[in-house]
């Protein structure tokens, strides 16, 4: 439903690549969602019976990870550090300034459809926090205006 | 003159992409090296002259033309001068053995793992045999530096000893890093992936291991990009693949992405995820060594135990056991974090105090406020006051005040932090991160989370001060993995220690 046909194609593409792998479902989810965007409810049964496993099993993995998602995200993921390195820096006041300047909740996206906003627990930057993510890139002492500036140079609205 | 700019993620997060554009536009190519872990100094700008390696830092692309000025004339003149990098204190007076290489050079460059003794270890291992191999890390003394601290000799042995002589094998790297105020495995992927690889099969060779898998958490792209090079890399020059250097021996190695679950760090569920199922945590028995990944023998270890590898082969076990205190050999990662002015990677032999490392490296905080506690060994680790400060570096010494090392991280709060918050959030976290297999973990976390809540607020505060307790007994008698089961450490630390905190008088704003 909804799931247009070169969506179709594309995943049964990525099965076939990735069917004999040990161990490739997390490969696999990972690709379609790099190519997708997101893991769509109609790749699931294709992924099912190219893995040969359950329709069950592919979605109890699908939902277990943090990172994919059964949803359209936004066309840009902003990922802010909620660990303890950061909240010792601040980043409790940055999660909800973010919240309020996109005015948007954990989770969510923008009602353009630019920004996903999203918590990450550790990016690795810990002596330079706080940290925020956006797509692969990773900033470093993010406070308010860093992140004004972060979020117009990814454009939208 | 050569100019060092680095792509480490530290490095890229404080603005090292726009300073090394701003060299290319003076039409310098710098040498994209790795960090050599003095974050507060990136983006550090190196450069190598008559006089030897000098730095500047932090730089930012504005300061470039400045610097070029000033080195012109006399470099010394400029205020982000600062002098020959290898004598930065900071630097100077640690005892690196794994990160000696870190940030000098390009870290994919081949030739420059090794001019600077990479492989060296590789071939020696090709020399000798399994269990001469195995006995070289016993006697080295090291213990896995993902937390745990097991002997990692002992651990090879089981896995030489299990299956038929021809029975599928694996090395499995934990390179999923998830504590807060962790990043030596990062620092290490990014700056010295060879020597991660070294190890890796110096290892297969040692248990009969064929193909090796590094499980890398998702969270980390640019070590991604950088591991995957390096492999492309070492299978070309033949340190990898089939026949690794005409010895008859073969090696494969692969990375696989996590996918953002904490709980995959725990090596039982590393091995589900490895295998494409969720990250539900194994009993044990029976042991990954014996029955690991697709119920194979495996080896499971920490990066930077596996990178330690690589150095005890090439200088010989003694060398590494000369260093540290008691059981805890050689050296340890330490990566000062959280508010802190001097944060960064500290290599230095077991037994330096916390309070050394926090007051003589970090300076106190970033804030310039008074230190209040410090949290060592990632989300499930103590929060430490002042009168345990003096406490060393020492795996049974930590224990022995209930607190961990664990992999090394020590995230510092200052006076502001609400430790009652800090105990919330660890229960939180548990409730986002729990595997979900035992009740008292999956349960008595969100429990804990209200519970929590209620003394804060002042409800029913003695009731529920005991039904804390008690929920933190159930959790570390009743769970499976340490998630459920030292979840209660941070939070009873902070009801010890900090418990004007939890009166509900509104500590802290952060
Ligand atoms: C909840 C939990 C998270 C863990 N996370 C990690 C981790 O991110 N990296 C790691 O190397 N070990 C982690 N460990 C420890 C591993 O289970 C295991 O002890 C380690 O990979 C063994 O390697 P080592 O002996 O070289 O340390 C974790 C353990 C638990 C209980
Ligand atoms: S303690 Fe928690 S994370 Fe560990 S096995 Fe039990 S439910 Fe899973």
């Amino acid at each position: 439903m909804g799931s247009s046909q070169t969506e179709q194609q594309t995943i049964a593409a990525l099965v076939d690549q990735y069917r004999d792998l040990p161990g490739g479902l997390l490969p696999l989810l990972h690709a379609v969602q790099a190519e997708i965007g997101h893991v769509p409810d109609s790749a699931v049964m294709t992924i099912a019976k190219g893995l040969n496993l359950s329709r069950a099993e592919v979605h109890g993995v699908i939902s277990f990870y943090h990172d994919f998602k059964t949803q359209p995200v936004g066309r840009n993921r902003v990922q802010i550090c909620r660990a303890e390195a950061c909240q010792s820096m601040g980043s409790r006041h940055l999660e909800s300034y973010a919240k309020q300047r996109l005015g948007i909740d954990y989770h969510q996206t923008t009602d353009d459809g630019n920004i996903s906003l999203e918590p990450v627990y550790c990016l690795g930057n810990c002596a330079c926090s706080p940290s925020v993510r956006v797509n692969d890139d990773v900033f470093a002492r993010v406070d308010q205006d860093r992140f004004d500036q972060l979020i117009a140079d990814l454009g939208g609205e | 003159m050569r100019f060092f700019i680095p792509q480490d993620t530290s490095a890229l997060a404080c603005g090292a992409e726009a300073v090394a554009q701003a060299l290319l536009d003076a039409n310098i190519e710098p040498v994209r090296n790795g960090s050599r872990g003095m974050f507060w100094l990136e983006p550090l700008l190196e450069v190598e002259t008559a006089q030897g390696r000098i730095g500047f830092g932090p730089v930012s692309d504005k300061d470039v033309a400045t610097i070029l000025k000033a080195l012109e004339s006399d470099a010394s003149s400029h205020d982000l001068y600062l002098g020959a990098v290898d004598e930065i204190e900071y630097l100077a007076s640690q005892q690196r053995l794994t990160y000696t290489r870190a940030g000098l050079g390009d870290p994919l460059c081949l030739e420059n793992y090794q001019a600077l003794d990479g492989f060296n270890g590789l071939k020696r291992a090709l020399t000798m045999s399994p269990q001469q191999i195995v006995d070289e890390i016993k006697n080295s003394g090291l213990r896995g530096r993902g937390g745990a601290a097991f002997p990692a000799g002992i651990k090879w042995q089981t896995v030489l000893d299990a299956g038929a002589t021809d029975s599928q094998k694996y090395i499995v790297c934990n390179a999923d890093e998830g504590d807060s105020g962790t990043f030596a495995d990062r620092l290490l992927m990014e700056s010295d992936p060879y020597q991660l690889i070294e190890g890796m099969v110096i290892a297969g060779l040692a248990v009969g291991a064929t193909q090796g898998y590094i499980y890398l958490r998702s969270e980390y792209p640019v070590a991604h990009r950088l591991l995957n090079t390096a492999i492309e890399k070492a299978m070309e020059a033949n340190f990898l693949g089939d026949n690794i250097g005409q010895s008859g021996k073969s090696f494969y190695l692969e990375v696989r992405l996590g996918a953002g679950a904490y709980i995959c760090g725990e090596e039982t569920s590393l091995l589900e995820s490895l295998e494409g199922k969720r990250g539900m945590v194994r009993a044990k028995p029976p042991l990954p060594a014996i029955e690991g990944l697709f119920g194979q023998p495996t080896v499971v270890n920490n990066v930077l135990t596996l990178a330690a590898v690589s150095t005890i082969l090439a200088q010989g076990a003694k060398t590494y056991q000369d260093f540290g205190m008691g059981r805890s050999r050689g050296t340890l990662a330490i990566q000062l974090a959280g508010n802190i002015k001097r944060g960064g990677l500290i290599e230095l032999a077991f037994g330096v105090t916390l309070r050394e490392v926090v007051e003589n490296y970090g300076q106190g905080t970033y804030s310039g406020r008074p230190i209040r506690a410090i949290q060592v060994g990632g989300p499930l680790g103590a929060f430490l006051p002042e009168s345990q400060w003096d406490t060393p570096l020492d795996y049974e010494a930590f224990a022995a005040i209930k607190a961990m090392i664990g992999h090394g991280g020590i995230v510092v709060f200052d006076d502001s932090a609400d430790m009652a918050a800090q105990a919330r959030f660890s229960m939180e976290f548990c409730v986002e991160e729990s595997c979900g297999k035992c009740t008292p973990c999956r349960i008595g976390s969100v429990r804990g989370v209200e519970v929590i809540d209620r003394i804060v607020a002042n409800e029913d505060r003695d009731n529920n001060m005991i039904l804390l307790h008690d929920l933190c007994d159930t959790m570390e008698q009743g769970s499976l993995c340490a998630m459920g089961g030292m979840t209660p450490f941070p939070v009873r630390s902070a009801l010890t220690h900090f418990a004007q905190d939890f009166t509900g008088a509104g500590k802290g704003d952060n």
